[in-house]
């Protein structure tokens, strides 16, 4: 190679140097603007660490009194019920969806609609949809539901849509060559190959849903997240930690369980 | 199988008993579900059937947007880019110890295992929202609990996909460097950093994207961002006002997906 | 030159995986290592830039002893050490030149090395090197986009570039096709010759090291049971290697440049025991 050779700079994934800066530089600018913005000095973080002592002292023993308990566990029945019902209403909607979404088998006009209902669903907070439930059905578990419903159609759909777009569509052909219409080509070449990732997406969105069912009292829609609202708004902080506590045990039983029924599944 | 016709059924045997039970439970449940919620509040079925019927009626009522409100939310969105940003900051700062504490391969011993998986366990299974409610007592209402709250709540998730990167580290690559007389400052340079490089950006780019999302609802418990004037509007029954920060939110996550799927392509 | 005596290695586990093992190498000599898979050949070899820390003996670099270096004159001694790897061992996310100057990272600041910034003649050693290896134009291709050959390729330009006084090769063709395999130890060979340096490699095919190399280093249960020229290397004598026979006739074998001490007195160059 030619003679004059000694410099070697490293290439960049970006267009050139110049742009890689750029981006770096605009990065830091965003960075500076965030903390400038907020204003967060070190002095009030300092103090907040000390109500935080506070905090825990108050919240240590959690509160044990039988009546309280005895709310706490009616309260998580409910939350669980709302879980379980959202999970299987939203899973029902979710599957015209999935397959309205699912580029494979959908026409387009379908296909937009579909995706744009997956869109909205997963860029809306689960707590907003919650809100503006409670509002429009009023307080209670009803509300949560249909909250939580709302945000399964995005997750569930769009999941589903993609395994059904990974189906080897040549088995659907073979189903449909031997006569059967396209109701029964669904059901012999599409259903099979993709019931046990359905199976597993479910057990998944449920074990989501009940992490979400928790939370949605807060906003009144029902569930232990209402208990904890009120214990919150009255200062109760040793019955917050104890719901607390149940709140993370039920979130890891349900992970648990999950977890082991998607591993048989799969 | 041994009789005069041959019978065929999908699955056999214990197979079959499982799924059939499994079916059956969780049948049960969404039944007994219904009932204990019936029971219990105000989920019974004529009450249930004029639900599309309201829910209709509300989306009537947020037509059309009330787009002069619009200026109203910029200083609030920005409020709620800079609390995600910060706190995924914040939170890869914290992740960081927690990662290497949680990898296998790494973590000094039992004990700071077990602590790293703690740390990781309780920051997840608690919801952000449950987070702030908490920072709020702690640092009163506004943004810096917010963003505690969100730091706290990705440290979790950081930590955890960390640790399975840390975890994926070549050390043969590692050891090529060390061979050639590298200082340890070095052996992180080349050995290490660009090994777990892509991923910890990708993550983080990743979290960000969640933050943005998860920072719009802070505002409900007073943390900070566009949530306080979501709240407001819902609380006031302005619906125009409501869908007009909600098409404003819906446009910001949508950027921010788009930056956050940008950047993690571009990092390899 | 390289020099160890009575190397020895023991591992946590009780294994003695190097007992006693002592030999010279220098000039521009090709030395092969063979012996059964198990043998203690990788251990000899890491033990000598103490990648493995030797339990026992020395390794006298230029009359340099390493065992009982620091670990800031380890770094300095090993700058001296060229080693390529069976799986390569390159920083596979990063380019070509970055893993080639990676050879010199032992002569730059933290500060240069982040930014990447090497003395003009390093990356002008590394560009020749590139060239001499086959790779020019490759500088600034991802590691984990190249073949097994061109990956083993990088590794020896980053050996090279370390302008080492002696080359180790740890089974340095193992993942390799044969004919790459044969490509790796000519460049190997001829590197020894051009640089005059000797080069120490491992392996275990034997015809590739009959094939390429001057001397011969037969291991067999962490001992060295024969050194001596390639020629030298007759069927009896891979039978001792690979399965533990002891050879009746001393006469057979001729006597190399170091004699393993733990040998019976006698003038056999081959350690037979038990």
């Amino acid at each position: 190679m030619a003679t004059e050779q000694h410099t070697w700079s490293r290439p960049t994934s970006f267009r050139s140097h110049r742009t890689k800066w750029l981006v770096y530089l605009i990065t830091l600018g965003i960075i500076g603007w965030s903390l400038a913005g907020l204003a967060i000095t070190p002095q009030r973080f300092i103090e907040g660490l000390g109500y935080g002592y506070e905090l825990i002292a108050s919240m240590l023993p959690p509160e044990t009194a039988e009546s309280d308990l005895a709310r706490l566990r009616d309260a998580m029945i409910e939350t669980i019920a709302m879980a379980m019902i959202a999970t299987v209403s939203g899973i029902v909607i979710s599957i015209p969806v999935a397959f309205g979404a699912a580029e494979n088998l959908s026409p387009r006009p379908t296909y937009y609609l579909s995706r744009a209902i997956i869109s909205i669903s997963r860029a809306i907070d689960g707590l907003i949809v919650a809100i503006i439930a409670v509002v429009a059905l009023g307080f209670g578990p009803l509300a949560g539901i249909v909250a939580i419903s709302f945000k399964t159609i995005g997750f569930f759909s769009k999941l589903l849509a993609e395994d059904i777009e990974d189906i080897d569509m040549k088995s659907v052909e073979a189903i449909r060559a031997t006569g059967a219409s396209s109701l029964q080509a669904m059901i012999y070449g599409v259903v099979p190959q993709v019931v046990p990732r359905f199976v597993g997406l479910a057990v998944y969105r449920w074990d989501i849903n009940i992490r979400s069912s928790t939370i949605v009292g807060i906003v009144g829609a029902g569930g232990i997240g209402v208990l904890l609202n009120r214990a919150y708004q009255r200062y109760e902080y040793d019955y917050v930690a104890a719901i607390l506590i149940v709140i993370i045990a039920v979130v890891l039983v349900a992970e648990l369980v999950s977890a082991v029924v998607r591993r048989r599944v799969q | 199988m041994a009789s005069a016709t041959q019978t065929w059924t999908r699955h056999e045997g214990r197979d079959r008993a499982m799924r059939i039970g499994f079916v059956v439970v969780a049948a049960l449940t969404v039944i007994g579900s219904w009932i204990w919620l019936a029971e219990t509040s105000n989920m019974s079925l004529q009450y249930v059937s004029t639900a599309p019927v309201q829910l209709a009626d509300l989306f009537g009522r947020m037509y059309p947007p009330d787009w002069a409100y619009l200026p109203n939310v910029v200083g609030p969105l920005a409020e709620t880019i800079r609390i995600a940003v910060i706190g995924t900051i914040a939170a890869v700062a914290m992740a960081a110890p927690v990662a290497y504490i949680t990898a296998e391969n790494t973590t000094p011993n039992k004990a700071t295992y077990l602590l790293g998986k703690l740390i990781v366990t309780v920051s997840r299974s608690v919801h952000v929202i449950i987070w702030a409610l908490l920072f709020v007592i702690m640092f009163g209402p506004g943004a810096l609990a917010g963003t505690v709250a969100t730091a706290v709540r990705s440290v979790g998730f950081l930590g955890k996909l960390l640790g399975e990167e840390i975890e994926e580290i070549d050390f043969g690559q590692v050891e090529g460097i060390r061979a050639t007389g590298a200082s340890p400052a070095k052996l992180l340079l080349y050995g290490i950093v660009p090994q777990i490089k892509p991923a910890l950006v990708g993550i983080s780019v990743y979290r960000w994207d969640i933050n943005v999302r998860a920072a719009t609802i802070l505002g409900f418990v007073g943390a900070g961002g566009i949530g306080v004037q979501l709240f407001e509007a819902i609380d006031s029954f302005a619906w125009r006002t409501v869908s007009a920060i909600l098409i404003a939110i819906l446009g910001v996550v949508l950027i921010s997906e788009g930056i956050s799927a940008y950047a993690r392509q571009k990092v390899r | 030159m390289l020099q160890t005596e009575n190397l020895g290695k023991v591992y946590p586990t009780g294994d003695k995986a190097l007992k006693d093992v002592s030999v010279e190498i220098s000039g521009q000599e090709v030395v092969a290592m063979i012996g059964p898979s198990g043998a203690g050949k990788s251990t000899f070899v890491r033990c000598i830039n103490r990648l493995t820390e030797p339990t026992s003996g020395k390794v006298l670099l230029d009359d340099r002893e390493l065992t009982t270096l620091g670990t800031d004159e380890l770094r300095n001694a090993r700058r001296d050490i060229g080693m390529v790897f069976q799986e390569y061992n390159l920083v596979e996310r990063l380019t070509v030149m970055e893993n080639v100057l990676s050879g010199r990272l032992g002569y730059v600041s933290n500060w240069a090395a982040f930014r990447r910034k090497f003395p003009p003649e390093d990356v002008q050693r590394a560009y020749d090197l590139l060239d001499l290896v086959g790779l020019d134009g490759m500088e600034n291709k991802r590691v984990d986009e190249l073949s097994g050959g061109q990956r083993q390729r990088v590794g020896i330009a980053r050996a090279v570039v370390q302008e080492p006084k002696i080359i180790l090769a740890d089974e340095p063709t193992s993942s390799l096709d044969p004919e790459t395999s044969s490509d790796v130890m000519r460049l190997l060979t001829d590197i020894a010759v051009d640089r005059n340096i000797p080069v120490l490699i491992n392996i275990h095919e034997v015809h590739l090291a009959e094939e390429y190399s001057d001397r011969i280093l037969g291991l067999h249960d962490g001992k060295l049971v024969f050194d001596g020229p390639t020629a030298d290397l007759t069927g009896d004598a891979k039978d001792v290697i690979y399965k533990g026979e002891e050879i009746p006739d001393t006469t057979s074998v001729q006597t190399g440049t170091e004699v393993d001490p733990t040998t019976d007195g006698s003038s056999d160059p081959i350690a037979v025991r038990e």
